[in-house]
């Protein structure tokens, strides 16, 4: 399908923000991060001590082959796995050690994700869909919720099922209900994998220009060069650690 | 709070997209509890009528003293008056009032203990009436309105007897009328005769004080001992509650699938609620508010169904209880508040059970899927071993019960976990049929059809086990009740031999209808049928007498017994015992019995053992000569009379014209039959009528399961589509394999259901009514069964596959929708 026409489609890539706007102290410090799956082969170790850390307002690219550990890196830090070792500090708060409840309440208010197969709620409408989370956390904000509307083109689809969308319009509605709640950390895991080109660089676009608006941290997991290139910066993970930025 | 809020909206939402399945769910939930409930309340509805018919004597906690056989004298009442015990008489008996039989029950008010039901009579101001002037009779309005009576209308008994005016009380028991007991003796030809004493609660008696005063004439019944109408209908009732629960597994089972089916729909969903910050324990509440809002909707609707269903069974379970066992059972419906409350908690029982496997995967539930998708194939093999599995499980326990156990909760445990098997075991022999024949076909066509198949099992399976169950029982039941036709009705000719059967208004006209009897030349013979009651090993047993005669040994159908055994009746003390009272007593042929009787005990050898279809209570069959010296108060006013084939019309009309009122009651032949036959099938209408229920059940099951799969079957057949199969062709194929599993599910019914007919007729009716019928088989029902599979089929079949045949190419083109 084509990519939407939606305000700001031609508009430049959102400006990395400059160091001197951004605060000093990390929104996201992960130390020493360790997670390894079980197999019949026995336990395979998939992160090997990874550490990096995100200001406020800044976006980070994570980049690596298919079965690299980006993926899991971003589901550890989203308080949506277990990790076997290590610290994620989030907002002064380790949730590597949180309980079951509070991880829950911290990717209900602290974390929006936006995953590559978008997994929206399919009995919920557009409109349903961009303000679960904020409903979730008690923040739902009309005002924002409709600029969001606007920002990414959903006007015309609100009373719509997912499946009556195409993929880059699901993407939308994903990034909208990501934002809606106003997360202190966006994650994003290979938000474009299952989009076209242009759609996927329309969603990207639109992802970093809320980004700036909004002020929060951006993690990606992606395995393209290009699309890493659009964010302030860039980290390889391979064989389960971080090969530089 | 506000996180379970929204989260509940998130899962409600999907019924607002799904709305077949929402209603199979609540169809069947409803439908479920309307059955289990409808059956509760038939079965609390006489268990009210039984405790307020007791309650009239040993309500309030009162003791009674009643004989052993039968009525007693009412001189013992004076002496045991006279001794300082604090007793007052009582006398019951049955009558006739217009076309309704009745309960005649005699007091005396001024002796009544004051904690007695019937006390309060002695403050109304009818008090004073009823021993003076013309008297009170009292009974319960909805008596008054069964007998088509008013306040102060006078009944006339079948004696011609009339009772005094009645008056309208509420504590009167159901179909019964009490009276001064001065009035119940004459109204009962019991002139001096009572049936009990109630013992008045400040001074109750133990066996040392009886003793002395009235030998063993009189026994002591405590008030907590168990009604006799209680524990001889409680076979009854039991195969009722069976039933019913039966019922209520097949529509347990439809909801069981749609909450499955909810499940793995809302799977994705339940996964992202998890992702967005949802906790385990706030989706588990959830869902658990949901499912309590599932309960108290389709809980409430089937409470309304239940009532419906026992208010129309209610009329048919009332005969069948008084024909069977002279219970009297009002048939106007009024249940506890407690009714309601168990039959909301059997709904919740349902759903928890239903959806409690999908609340505890839910609280398990990892926020990330497995990494490793698993194929369908190796999810269909764990699913197929898993039910073998059960299966084998439930067959394995079927056959230790059998082995380690007796009675009729045996014989109920085993039809259910051999059924539970046979039903578990059925997707595992479909997928096993569908592999064969996959492998015989040629076509690739005919090779994608059963391939699919496999792949459809699981989905169905839920539906086609509650097929399979109404299937079978329609077969079990069905065998079981058509055998009992048959037996019955040969049984019948043998036992209503005579051609015409009266009863005279007293033991005088008895003797003066006999002596013009004897004059008849149409009239070949004249059999007394003369009666007495006692009690043998806690049970109530009729004693009938008879003359010798060789109506009997032509026509009275022995199991057991030699060729004398009829000489021996009347020559000897030999008693016939009936089939039911024989394997209660423990006892057979050769052994000696003890009878209680008229102050003395009767010892008589058993000579034959016969079959007495239909009766609850034990019987004896004695010489009528034996009887009346054994017994002081044998009703010697029954009598058939063997007359020449067609004079039984003329010789009817000609005692009636001379008899007139010495003739309480008078009835040929064929019209008895009539009215045994129309109790039986009065019987069981119940179970027919339960039967149907069932079957529609399990078709609205295959119905809601097809509706609710047919989204997930555009997948699988739009690939066929494309490659350039016709709709209506995919959807012919869909019809016949819906038509072969359902055809499948019969064949297995079949055995299924004979092993059912065995079951309940070799086992259960045995040890629930104590005699045994002959195992018979329809292959006639089996095709008539088989057939009705395919139309429930058919029926079910006929929308999802209209709708796939008219599916548009959009929708199947949606299966392939790629955005890269």
């Amino acid at each position: 399908m084509n990519a939407p026409s939606v305000r700001n489609e031609a508009a430049p890539v959102a400006a990395k923000p400059q160091a001197s706007e951004k605060p000093h102290t990390p929104l996201l410090r992960v130390t020493n991060l360790r997670k390894s799956y079980v197999t019949p082969q026995g336990p395979l170790p998939v992160l090997r001590g990874v550490d990096l850390s995100l200001r406020p307002g800044e976006t980070l690219a994570v980049m690596g082959e298919s079965g690299s550990g980006k993926s899991t890196l971003l589901h550890l830090v989203g308080a949506l796995d277990h990790a076997d070792g290590g610290e994620i500090l989030l907002d002064g708060v380790d949730i590597a050690g949180l309980s079951e409840s509070a991880r829950a309440t911290a990717r209900r208010e602290m974390i929006g994700v936006v995953f590559q197969q978008f997994n929206l709620i399919s009995s919920l409408t557009v409109e349903e869909n961009l303000a679960f989370q904020a409903r979730l956390a008690g923040r739902l904000d009309p005002q924002w919720q409709l600029t969001l509307t606007r920002r990414l083109g959903l006007e015309e689809l609100l009373s719509r099922y997912p499946e009556q969308l195409s993929g880059g319009q699901q993407q939308r509605v994903a990034v909208g209900r990501a934002l809606a709640a106003r997360p202190k950390l966006l994650l994003a895991d290979e938000p474009t994998g299952n989009l076209d080109e242009a759609s996927g660089d329309a969603v990207l676009a639109l992802s970093l220009e809320l980004v700036a608006e909004t002020g929060c941290a951006f993690l990606m997991a992606t395995h393209s060069a290009r699309l890493a290139a659009r964010l302030g910066r860039r980290v390889r993970i391979e064989a389960g650690a971080l090969a530089g930025s | 709070m506000k996180q379970v809020f929204w989260t509940l909206a998130a899962l409600v939402s999907h019924w607002r997209r799904h709305p077949a399945n929402l209603a199979t769910l609540l169809v069947g939930l409803a439908i479920a509890t309307a059955l289990w409930s409808g059956v509760q309340a038939l079965n609390e509805q006489a268990r009210k009528s039984y405790d307020s018919a007791v309650a009239v004597f040993s309500g309030g906690n009162l003791q009674n003293l009643v004989a052993s056989g039968g009525l007693f004298p009412q001189e013992l009442f004076v002496t045991l008056r006279r001794a300082g015990l604090k007793v007052s008489p009582a006398l019951e008996g049955s009558a006739r009032v217009g076309d309704k039989n009745i309960r005649l029950i005699g007091i005396e008010p001024l002796t009544l203990p004051r904690a007695s039901m019937l006390a309060p009579l002695r403050e109304t101001k009818e008090a004073t009436k009823i021993l003076t002037g013309e008297g009170r009779s009292f009974a319960s309005a909805q008596t008054l309105s069964d007998l088509g009576l008013l306040e102060g209308a006078r009944p006339k008994t079948e004696r011609g007897f009339v009772l005094p005016p009645l008056v309208a009380i509420k504590q009167a028991p159901p179909s019964a009328i009490i009276v001064d007991i001065g009035v119940a003796q004459k109204a009962l030809d019991k002139p001096e005769r009572l049936s009990r004493l109630i013992v008045s609660n400040e001074a109750p008696v133990d066996a040392a004080t009886l003793a002395p005063l009235a030998g063993d004439a009189l026994r002591i019944v405590e008030p907590e001992d168990e009604s006799e109408l209680a524990r001889l209908t409680d076979s009854f009732h039991l195969n009722l509650t069976a039933f019913g629960f039966l019922a209520f597994l097949v529509g347990f089972f439809i909801v069981h699938a749609s909450f499955g089916l909810a499940f793995e729909q809302r799977l994705p969903t339940l996964r992202t609620l998890r992702a967005l910050g949802v906790s385990a324990g706030a989706l588990t509440a959830a869902l658990f508010c949901e499912l309590l809002v599932f309960t108290f909707f389709a809980g409430g609707l089937g409470l309304v169904g239940g009532y419906l269903i026992a208010a129309a069974l209610l009329p048919n379970v009332a005969g069948s209880l008084e024909g069977l066992y002279g219970a009297q059972v009002s048939v106007r419906l009024a249940l506890d508040p407690s009714w309601w409350l168990s039959g909301l908690a059997m709904a919740g029982a349902g759903a928890l059970l239903s959806a409690g496997g999908g609340l505890a995967r839910t609280l398990r539930l990892p926020v990330l899927s497995v990494a490793r998708p698993i194929a369908w194939r190796e999810a269909h093999h764990r699913y197929l071993r898993r039910q073998a599995v059960l299966a084998a499980l439930s067959l394995v326990a079927a056959a230790l019960v059998f082995c380690a156990a007796d009675g009729l909760t045996m014989g109920f445990l085993v039809i259910a976990f051999v059924l539970l098997g046979a039903a578990l075991l059925l997707p595992v022999a479909l997928a096993a049929a569908l592999r064969v024949a996959e492998s015989l076909a040629r076509r690739p066509l005919a090779r994608w059809f059963f391939a699919d198949g496999r792949q459809e099992i699981s989905g169905l399976s839920l539906a086609m086990m509650a097929l399979l169950l109404a299937l079978a029982t329609n077969i079990g039941v069905g065998g079981m009740v058509e055998g009992f036709r048959h037996t019955f009705a040969g049984w019948l000719n043998d036992r209503l031999a005579a051609e015409i059967y009266y009863e005279a208004a007293t033991p005088t006209d008895a003797r003066d209808i006999e002596t013009w009897a004897r004059k008849q030349p149409d009239i070949t013979a004249i059999l007394p049928i003369w009666r007495a009651r006692t009690r043998l090993g806690g049970w109530p047993v009729d004693l009938i007498g008879m003359a010798p005669h060789e109506t009997y040994s032509q026509h009275f159908t022995l199991l057991e017994g030699g060729a004398d055994a009829f000489r021996a009746l009347h020559d000897e003390d030999a008693v016939l015992i009936s089939e039911q009272l024989a394997r209660r007593l423990k006892t057979g042929l050769g052994a000696t019995l003890d009878i209680p009787a008229s102050g003395d005990n009767w010892r008589a050898r058993i000579v034959g053992i016969y079959p007495d279809y239909g009766n609850a209570k034990g019987q004896l069959r004695v010489d009528h000569e034996r009887l009346a010296r054994h017994f002081t108060d044998v009703s010697g006013v029954n009598y058939s009379l063997r007359v020449a084939p067609g004079a039984v019309a003329r010789v009817m009309e000609e005692m009636r014209t001379r008899f007139g009122p010495a003739i309480v009651r008078m009835i040929d032949q064929g019209e008895l039959k009539k009215l045994s036959t129309d109790v039986f099938e009065r019987t069981f209408m119940v179970t027919a009528a339960l039967n149907t229920l069932m079957l529609g059940v399990s078709a609205i099951a295959l119905l809601t399961s097809l509706l609710a799969l047919s989204n997930l079957r555009l997948a699988q057949v739009a690939p066929v589509w494309a490659v350039g199969v016709a709709r209506w062709r995919l959807a012919g194929l869909e019809l016949l394999r819906i038509l072969l599993f359902s055809a499948g599910a019969a064949l297995l019914a079949i055995p299924l259901g004979v092993f059912m007919t065995w079951g309940l007729v070799d086992i259960v009716n045995v040890a629930a009514f104590g005699w045994r019928l002959p195992m018979h088989v329809f292959p006639g029902q089996w095709a008539q069964v088989f057939l009705l599979a395919l139309a429930a089929a058919l029926i079910a079949g006929l929308m999802p596959v209209t709708r796939l045949a008219r599916s548009a190419p959009a929708d199947l083109l949606r299966v392939f929708a790629n955005e890269r």
